[in-house]
């Protein structure tokens, strides 16, 4: 059998993913043992004509990190989609939109303006912008353009599959290697290396009857180790998380962020989150319940932070 | 063309949808633009259909249920007053206006206070204009060359 031909991108992303492909250790020679690496710009040194040059539907397996945020972004995306015959969402960016996806509470102008005029540590007396052209002696040179919002790859290019996770875990990661170089795929638009129920579902701590009577936040109380986060009062997206990372977050002693995205059949998580968490709030009296709920700073971004750009409400209105 | 509003209304079955069935064959006058849907309680009140609403369109959303202490099922409606709570905070989050999502409690022999609740509601909205947040999602995606299809 002709070895597969394997590719990895990332579009806005962080690195994070790569790293985690790099963290399945030596198992990394089986992948080469069974994969060509053709594209992996953070370890390789392919270039983008390399991959323009490629025949349609030349590589087999394309794992995309990153959520598209300009248009290089998306060039890439439509590029490597026509070039693999599986394209794969790979972590929670390109998945649902990740930690990039949270700038869709804010304008283009907005963030052009913070980052380059307004942030303390920036000095630009001449107020230089950035511009997808500009003219110099040599001639005209160009950048990306910068887009209006963030979305998941999905809502760019058709997906084969997804793999969720900031970043997803390695052993899931060489579970879904496996099942590639098997050949032993699930039905197309399958979210695979994860599991099918909730992190609550998963996780060890002790779980009694959940009553919340005030919100606290790790940075200030020390949660108890054993106990279920919610229980103590702490945010935990455990309820509206889909399963797979083990826990790792609710046992290195902080509550679940949300980063494996909303379970099989929820819309929403943010919405989800909200109905689960604030339905156990220990009150019945309208002022107390306002008083409780005014503990959580940033509501929005503490109970959706993953998945905006996949949500009924992609972005803010301005 | 006036700007009519489209307000969703998410009435509870014992108190609030009885109370508009009491205004309609008391044939109490008032604003036609609320889509009432039935639901069992108001405690049944997902966020997520609060969200899909505006998402699909709404200009406002009205939810409604039994007066706390009168729930058919004894406690629905206090969780409704806790998700409220905190479902108002996330709409301000998304930039929606707090005049256009409410909720209210209506007996079932408040007939005329439903009409009230509705008129209110409607000229709070009709002041804002339309919600833009449907067209604002869509044309955001269209600029950038986007089509959207559903995650797995």
């Amino acid at each position: 059998m002709a070895k597969l031909k394997l590719a990895s991108y990332w579009a806005a992303a962080c690195g994070g993913c790569d790293v985690a492909i790099l963290d399945v250790h030596e198992k990394i020679l089986d992948i080469a043992a069974a994969a060509d690496i053709v594209f992996w710009p953070i370890a390789t040194d392919f270039k983008y004509s390399d991959v323009e040059a490629m025949p349609d539907a030349d590589i087999d397996v394309t794992l995309f990190h990153g959520a598209i945020r300009n248009s290089e972004n998306e060039h890439l995306a439509r590029l490597l989609r026509a070039k693999s015959k599986i394209l794969v969402a790979f972590g929670s960016c390109a998945h649902i939109g990740g930690i990039p996806g949270l700038a869709n509470l804010f304008s283009r102008e907005d963030i052009l303006k913070r980052v380059y005029l307004e942030t303390p540590s920036t000095v630009n007396p001449e107020k230089i912008t950035p511009d997808p052209r500009t003219a110099v002696p040599e001639g005209e040179i160009t950048i990306p353009v910068f887009h209006d919002a963030v979305r998941p790859l999905n809502q760019v290019v058709e997906v084969d599959y997804y793999v969720p996770g900031c970043p997803p875990t390695p052993a899931q990661i060489w579970n879904v290697v496996q099942a590639i170089v098997s050949g032993q795929l699930p039905e197309k638009g399958s979210v695979v290396g994860a599991s099918e129920k909730t992190q609550c579902d998963e996780c060890t701590r002790k779980k009694q009857e959940k009553k919340i009577s005030g919100f606290k936040r790790i940075a200030t109380v020390q949660p108890d180790p054993d106990t279920c986060f919610l229980e103590q009062g702490f945010l935990c997206m455990g309820p509206v998380t889909r399963g797979g990372c083990d826990t790792r977050c609710q046992l290195s002693g902080v509550g679940c962020r949300g980063c494996y995205g909303p379970p099989p059949g929820v819309l929403d998580q943010g919405a989800k989150a909200l109905s689960a968490i604030t339905s156990v709030i220990e009150s019945k009296e309208e002022a107390d319940v306002q008083r409780i709920v005014d503990q959580i700073p940033d509501v929005l971004r503490s109970f959706n932070r993953f998945a905006i750009p996949a949500s009924l409400i992609t972005r803010k209105v301005l | 063309m006036t700007f009519e509003p489209k307000i969703v209304g998410i009435l509870c079955n014992w108190c609030s949808y009885t109370g508009a069935d009491l205004a309609g064959t008391s044939r109490i006058k008032y604003a036609p633009n609320v889509r009432v849907v039935r639901v069992m309680c108001s405690g049944r009140v997902d966020p997520t259909f609060v969200l899909k609403a505006f998402a699909d369109g709404a200009d406002g959303v009205l939810v409604a249920g039994c007066h706390p202490g009168d729930c058919h099922y004894i406690e629905g409606n206090y969780k409704t007053i806790r998700r409220i709570a905190l479902l108002k905070k996330m709409l301000a989050d998304y930039g929606i206006e707090p005049q256009r999502f409410r909720l209210e409690w209506v007996s079932a022999g408040e007939g005329d206070r439903w009409a009230q609740v509705v008129n209110s509601i409607t000229e709070d909205v009709r002041k804002l204009g339309p919600a833009k947040i449907r067209e604002f999602s869509a044309s955001t995606l269209r600029a950038a060359g986007a089509r959207s299809h559903k995650t797995a």
